[in-house]
Parts: C-alpha cells; structure tokens; sequence
C-alpha cells in the first residue's frame, strides 16, 4: 500500500527540526555525485557522523521498500506483498566545480539492516560506527559489505571507556588491511579524518576505473 | 521558500501523485542522479511537477527534491519518470551502477574528494 508511504518520519534531531529549509543549491556546473555510506548498529553515532560533517544542515528522507514474499516480513507469516518505510539522513560535501559528495546515515534498527544493500548501490565505500559496548551490533555490516566487496573502514566511536582496537579487530575478525580508527562522531575533524582515511584505503585498494596494468 | 505543496494531505493524495505506481517495480533513478529543470513550470501542469520544476533550477539530486518535498524517494522516482519521459528535466549521473560493477570513480575523482576533506 503506497499510502504506508505517508507516514512521514519527521527529522527527529533538533538541528533538523522542521520548517522551511534554507535551500543551498549546487552550482549550475555540478555535474556527478558521489555516495559514502555509514552504517552501523542502533544508535551508535551514524547521524551525529553525518550531521558534523556536513556542508548543509543535514536532511533527513525515508525510501519505501516493497518487500515480495521474502525477508522480515516472511518471518512474521504475513504473504502478501508489503511495504516498509526506512527514514535515513544524509549531508553532502562540495567537491569541485563538478562533483559532490553525499553522506548517507544508514537507518540503525535490525529490522532495516536488509535495506543497507540498496544504500551501497553505487557509493565509493563506507563506514562501519562502532560502539564498543556492543561490537557485535556492527558484525552484520562488516559481513555484508565483504559480501558486496564494498572497501570500508571502521571506527570506534568512543562513548567512554572500552576495550582496545585490537580487541575490537579481533572481535569483528577484520582482516590487517582494513583501516580500524577510533573517532568522536560529534567533532567534525574526527569525522573527516575517519573519511580521509576512507578515501587513502579506496585509493590503495585500487577498486578504480584506471586501467591496472597488472 | 519550502516547496511542501503536500505535508499536510491526506494519504490518498500520495496515491493520486503517482497515479498509483511507483515502489520497488520501477526501474530507480539512482539516489543522488542530479535532476535539472529544462522548462518552467506552467500553471496547467501537477503541482508537485511544477515543484520538482522550480527545485531543479540548479542541479538537485534526487533524495534532496525528497527532503524538500517531503514525499518518500521511491514516489519523488515516478515523479521525475513522468518529467524525464517529456524532457521537462534530464539527469546527471543517471547511470544505475551496480556494487558488483564498482564504484564509479577513478583516481582523479578520490584526489579531489580528498582535497575537498583536507580543507573541511
Ligand atoms: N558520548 C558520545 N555520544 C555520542 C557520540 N556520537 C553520538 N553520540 C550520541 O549518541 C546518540 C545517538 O547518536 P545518533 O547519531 O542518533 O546515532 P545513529 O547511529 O544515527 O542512530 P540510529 O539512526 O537510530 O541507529 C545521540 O544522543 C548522540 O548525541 C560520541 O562520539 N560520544
Ligand atoms: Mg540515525
């Protein structure tokens, strides 16, 4: 049913609250976009990522996702067809004349982590949030995003004290080349710096349309 | 000024917006494709086209004429299907690229991300 579609998800952070946005549109000259994508468990700093990086105030959209036959919804015994509504958020970063970032803040709960693949459709990488009260929240995107073949890098936002990176690369079984950092998702150049960190490891991981003489 | 021509209707009228299509069946623009208006809008025209029409003055992508629109990404598609098929706006990027095809982007591309960041 479309008119689940409806059901608008109103930004839910007060430095996006509703009300008429202050538009700051591209240049005329902008002419591709790139995506990066963060994912990671419930509540684990993915917005707040999002929202101190950003060039614009964040904007918040949902996507509607028709659902045949398979996934969550099967799990419940319902059959037919349905619907569900995921809300995520995104910000953007000017490039240059021509190109653009955007920053997707994938949605957290379980039962949207089956939406994270059409949010991967066509982004240069990501970046797996972890909190380290709770690791094991963030095996599923490490383990999809391998999956995909989807270079990544993680980062431990810290929300207090806790175990080590090299217990958390052990916990998460991340292989030696993924890049593993600790961040603070509030402070915007601890968010750059984990996204600086991203765009090296696509750059040596040579996932680029340059022809690779080997 | 906010192009919010739809926040305060009734469910229905998403229906009626997008003619009862839309959702997964369609084949999807992708989410940041840059949609730019080629005309202006006209008065006889759907209002939410009109919208789309006066957002995509400047390059726009599509989850943004989302957010501003506030109407989910998958009914914001149908709208800009209608607008594409009569060349009321074209699409930048619109390539549906896959993740088993790679990311878009070569070299060049990641220098100048990185110099972008470098400056934040
Ligand atoms: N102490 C601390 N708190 C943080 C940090 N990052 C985020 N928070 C707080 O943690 C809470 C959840 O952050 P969000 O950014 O909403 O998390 P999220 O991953 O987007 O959550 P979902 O989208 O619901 O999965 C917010 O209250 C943030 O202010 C951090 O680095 N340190
Ligand atoms: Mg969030």
């Amino acid at each position: 049913m479309l008119s689940n579609a409806f059901e608008r998800t109103r930004p839910r952070q007060t430095w996006a609250a509703p009300g008429p946005t202050d538009r700051h549109p591209l240049a005329e000259t902008v002419d591709s976009a790139l995506k990066i994508v963060i994912v990671g468990g419930f509540g684990v700093g993915k917005t707040t990522m999002v929202g101190s990086i950003s060039e614009i105030r964040p904007l918040s959209t949902e996507e509607v996702m028709t659902q045949a036959g398979t996934g969550v919804d099967d799990l419940r015994g319902v059959r037919h067809k349905r619907t569900t509504t995921a809300a995520f958020d995104f910000g953007r970063i000017t490039v240059d004349a021509t190109r653009v970032l955007y920053l997707f803040g994938a949605p957290g709960q379980k039962r949207f982590w089956f939406l994270w693949e059409q949010l991967f459709t066509g982004s240069l990488g990501a970046v797996v949030l972890v909190d380290t009260a709770r690791v094991e929240d963030s095996w599923y995107a490490v383990d999809r995003l391998e999956h995909h073949g989807m270079p990544f890098v993680v980062a431990v936002n810290r929300f207090g004290p806790g175990p080590s990176l090299d217990r958390v690369r052990t916990a998460l079984d991340l292989s030696d080349d993924v890049p593993l950092l600790e961040c603070d998702a509030r402070r915007r150049e601890s968010s750059r710096d984990v996204l600086i960190t991203l765009v090296h490891h696509l750059a040596s991981s040579g996932r680029t349309t340059a022809k690779d003489p080997t | 000024m906010r192009a919010d021509p739809l926040h305060k209707e009734k469910p229905d009228r998403l229906y009626m917006v997008t003619g009862g299509r839309g959702g997964a069946d369609e084949p999807s623009l992708d989410s940041v494709a840059l949609i730019v208006a080629e005309s202006e809008p006209s008065p006889e025209m759907q209002s939410e086209h009109a919208a789309v029409l006066r957002l995509c003055a400047r390059p726009t992508a599509v989850v943004e004429l989302s957010a501003e629109l506030g109407l989910p990404v998958s009914a914001v598609r149908v709208l800009l299907a209608d607008l594409l098929d009569t060349g009321a706006v074209t699409a930048r990027h619109p390539a549906p690229s896959t993740v088993r095809e790679g990311p878009q982007h070569d070299p060049d591309t990641l220098k100048q991300v990185l110099l972008a960041l470098q400056r934040l």
